[in-house]
């Protein structure tokens, strides 16, 4: 019974302790799910970071084929852009209307943010199709592998961003915004607005880098 | 309709590897029929299969990476065997084709299979207790990666059957790897089984971060906490870091495989150096990822068996810290030969010779700690003093390599092998094994037999020294890595020293085997009924052994560090505590019926049978759906239960 030996005090930590230093005992379970999920975005971020130095080293690297001033149409890309930060905005007040508890509000913006976010990835799947058409796909030049994967793996997370917003949608319907369904509403939100901190960097690096060359 | 596999993928015709296959074959068709006939199933599938407690999940880790140890050290001998064979004229009993898959396969399950599951069980094992916790943060999810890396073992190990395995070595470098030049499923196997096990030991760093930073029980600051909790820290928050940065380059080489990409190919602007820095820029981490937690067990056995705490823990504490910030800077020291001149590896050179001061710090924060203390000679305490000067030697002949210069004479020679085997035998798996003795009775209730440990430690240690001094010399005298056949027969009599040593291994192999049956059958005079065995300090001690599976019927109350050792100094009364009802994560299928589908589709992707990945991804996907809308994840344990397992013990 060596147990008994252990403080059986009920868990209160000074205040000085458990500010700052860690030693107020275990977090509540909305702060460690959001946690966690945030170091899964970093690792996340990481993984892009490779597609994005794979990209800068290949970039000059057309093969004697198209390089990318003359494959981008800035004007898409900038439309592109403002339907993915857009969509951001309204994620945010969808998540906002879910905290205060009003299904319908949170319906509406969510269904905002699925078309802005369906609009993004029409255009970019256009794009590439274009770009496919004129023989400028990936296995063309080692710039358009890297242009296409770090591109394209950003598209397929919004895919799946998309996927699983229907699934919470679903969620909220079929159970309402119950402690368990918003902490998964947190989750999403979360890494639909690091799509768009990814994207700043595609824009930058990819195509206004790419167009001044 | 099933791709490229075809009744010719079974190597019918060689008989090496058709009779290894057929005998691992018949073992796991004997131990299933036996798990049948006995009716296990049910057990094993309640207790284990379905498991999220992270004691089990850490056991099971630990468990497959002594199977896989088997595996390794037996290519590790055939490739010994090999070289002390085919010297001039002989041409020894392995063709080129099974020699090369064999160095592959030795280090892509020794590094990925052996040492990463040993630190991630002992993590497993052991965080959460140290830390006076229920579970980690994420019980499910801890159990998906551990069926996901299984996933890559049987993965890596179909190819003993079906198929081949990859001949480009553990790193797997392009253009070798490109589908011009590797046109068979050797790569696809690597790469898949890699990719699979790979998702599941990122989703345990992100699991382990959380845990250690957000779930510590009331009154455990930062530094209050066990050096070993520090040590993992580090290795996870690596993990996250470096990880991914596989994930994305296997990724680019499967594209270039699969769909014609250009990343690493010789022509259309691929580059192949861009592989081997990606591929370092996770190695590196990935080596202090394995060191790292070894670190903290050996500051755990130093500071217990020599009964006082550990010298300077704040320094160790920025010690691991420092490891793992420098971890990052010194990736290109791996390929000095590349030629990225002068100014930069120069740089590359400074900071790996740098990586040598904190480390050095710690050892003499191992010694202090030893130094006057009341040291109790046990199997983890030999293991630690073996560690101590073996490390140091591993760790010397790093900075010898640091040297650009001499990098350029001794790169991939037998010197470096020698080096890279001292560090990771003499760090790693010292480390994993001085681990296993020391929380064997935590996870069992009973001790492991001190003589058969003691014999296994002998064995390890002048095994280790036998079988790799001679490998520096061999490599200055100029023998290259991965050789099939030895050109020059004075470096025979070294090999076979070489050889000798491999042997004695293998015999502390057999003495832990023994170690563990003798202490099996002889666990009634061993039991461990204080929870306490070693005089512990810290709280995976204050805990029966084995732990109930909420670990502490009341959250211990932490005040200083080494939290055990001081509640046991100021001698608290022994009072019936107030139990609380507590709530637990239930067993979860989700981890097996994932991994189960991982496998199915990873294997149809190295075949190319496409409707097969379609039918593995879509049902992976439903797994996950179905696991996604459940809200009944915990059960309840009430207040007059706990009390009932807590005085029944």
């Amino acid at each position: 019974m060596t147990i008994a030996t252990i403080d059986t005090a009920p868990a209160v930590v000074p205040t000085e302790l458990a500010r700052g230093r860690g030693g107020g005992g275990p977090a509540p379970k909305r702060i460690v799910v959001a946690y966690g999920f945030w170091i899964f975005i970093l690792s996340d971020i990481v993984m892009f970071s490779g597609l994005f130095a794979a990209y800068a080293v290949l970039s000059r690297n057309t093969a004697g084929g198209p390089t990318g001033s003359e494959l981008f149409n800035l004007r898409n890309v900038f439309i592109e852009t403002m339907c993915l930060l857009l969509s951001s905005y309204t994620c945010g007040l969808g998540a906002l209307s879910a905290e205060r508890r009003q299904p319908g509000r949170f319906l509406i913006f969510a269904a905002f943010t699925f078309v802005l976010g369906a609009a993004f990835l029409f255009i970019e799947s256009s794009e590439f199709a274009g770009m496919v058409e004129k023989g400028a796909g990936p296995s063309r030049s080692g710039f358009l592998s890297g242009f296409f994967t770090l591109v394209g793996t950003h598209g397929v997370h919004v895919t799946s961003g998309l996927i699983w917003l229907i699934y919470l949608v679903a969620q909220v319907v079929a159970k309402g915004l119950r402690a368990a369904v918003l902490r998964r509403l947190l989750c999403w939100s979360l890494f639909w607005h690091a799509l768009d901190i990814v994207w700043v960097g595609v824009f930058s690096l990819v195509y206004l880098m790419g167009d001044f060359r | 309709m099933l791709g490229r596999l075809t009744w010719a993928a079974i190597p019918f015709n060689e008989p090496l590897p058709i009779i290894s296959a057929a005998v691992v074959v018949i073992v796991i068709l004997a131990v299933l029929g036996l798990v049948t006939v006995k009716g296990w199933w049910p057990y094993l599938w309640r207790e284990w299969l379905t498991s999220v407690d992270h004691k089990r999940i850490g056991v099971m880790y630990f468990a497959l990476g002594l199977i896989m140890l088997l595996r390794g050290f037996s290519d590790a001998i055939m490739m010994r065997t090999q070289q002390t064979i085919a010297v001039g004229n002989a041409h020894g009993y392995l063709p080129p084709e099974h020699y090369d898959q064999i160095f592959s396969a030795h280090g892509t399950i020794m590094i990925f299979f052996v040492a990463m599951t040993f630190v991630i069980g002992l993590m497993n094992f052991a965080v959460p207790l140290q830390l006076g916790v229920r579970d980690v943060a994420f019980p499910v999810l801890n159990s998906i990666s551990f069926w996901l890396t299984a996933s890559g073992v049987l993965l890596i190990n179909l190819s003993l059957v079906i198929g081949v395995f990859a001949r480009t070595g553990w790193m797997g470098y392009p253009p070798l790897s490109e589908l011009a030049f590797s046109p068979d499923v050797g790569v696809d196997y690597y790469l898949w089984s890699l990719q699979i096990s790979g998702i599941g030991t990122l989703l345990t760093g992100v699991n382990f971060v959380t845990t250690i930073l957000k779930l510590r029980a009331p009154g455990m600051t930062y530094f209050r906490m066990p050096v070993f909790c520090w040590t993992a820290l580090a290795a996870n928050l690596l993990i996250v870091a470096a990880f991914p940065i596989l994930t994305a380059t296997f990724v680019m080489l499967l594209l270039d495989r699969y769909l014609g990409f250009h990343f690493f190919t010789n022509d259309a602007g691929g580059n192949q150096m861009m592989y081997v820095n990606l591929f370092w820029a996770w190695g590196h981490p990935e080596v202090y990822i394995l060191i790292l937690p070894c670190f903290g067990v050996f500051s755990e056995v130093a500071a217990t068996f020599s009964g006082k705490g550990l010298f300077s823990y704040r320094s160790m504490v920025w010690a691991t810290l420092g490891i793992c910030i420098l971890s990052f800077m010194v990736w290109l020291h791996h390929f000095f030969t590349m030629g990225a001149g002068a100014d930069v590896n120069a740089f590359f050179g400074i900071m790996s010779a740098i990586i040598a001061v904190p480390t050095g710090a710690k050892v003499f924060n191992w010694l202090f700690t030893l130094f006057r203390g009341r040291i109790v000679f046990t199997t983890p305490v030999l293991f630690l003093i073996g560690f101590m000067v073996t490390f140091v030697i591993g760790g010397l002949t790093g900075v010898l390599l640091a040297v650009p210069p001499v990098d350029f004479v001794l790169h991939n020679s037998a010197f470096l092998v020698a080096h890279f085997h001292n560090v990771i035998i003499g760090g790693v798996v010292y480390g994993a094994l001085a681990g296993y003795n020391y929380w064997f009775p935590k996870a069992f209730g009973f001790t492991l037999d001190e003589r058969w440990g003691k014999a296994s430690f002998w064995c390890w240690l002048i095994g280790f020294y036998l079988a790799f001094m001679p490998l520096y010399m061999l490599g200055m005298m100029g023998m290259t890595r991965r050789l099939e056949h030895i050109p020059d027969p004075s470096w025979q009599p070294l090999l076979l020293v070489a050889e000798a040593g491999a042997i004695v291994i293998f015999c502390g192999i057999l003495c832990q085997i023994a170690q563990l049956y003798v202490s099996i059958r002889t666990r009634e005079q061993r039991l461990d009924l204080t929870g306490d065995p070693w005089n512990g300090r810290t709280l995976e001690w204050a805990t029966s052994s084995p732990p109930p599976a909420y670990n502490f019927a009341v959250l211990p109350r932490v005040e200083t560090i080494d939290a055990f050792w001081h509640m046991k100094r100021t001698g608290r009364a022994p009072v019936e505590p107030v139990y609380e009802p507590i709530e637990m994560p239930r067993n979860s299928p989700t981890g097996f019926v994932t991994a189960f589908f991982a496998v199915i589709t990873g294997f149809a992707l190295i075949w190319h049978i496409w409707w097969m990945v379609i039918l593995g991804l879509l049902a992976a996907a439903v797994t996950v759906l179905v696991f996604g809308w459940s809200d009944d994840r915990e059960r309840e344990i009430s207040a007059a239960e706990i009390a009932q397992m807590e005085r029944a013990r």
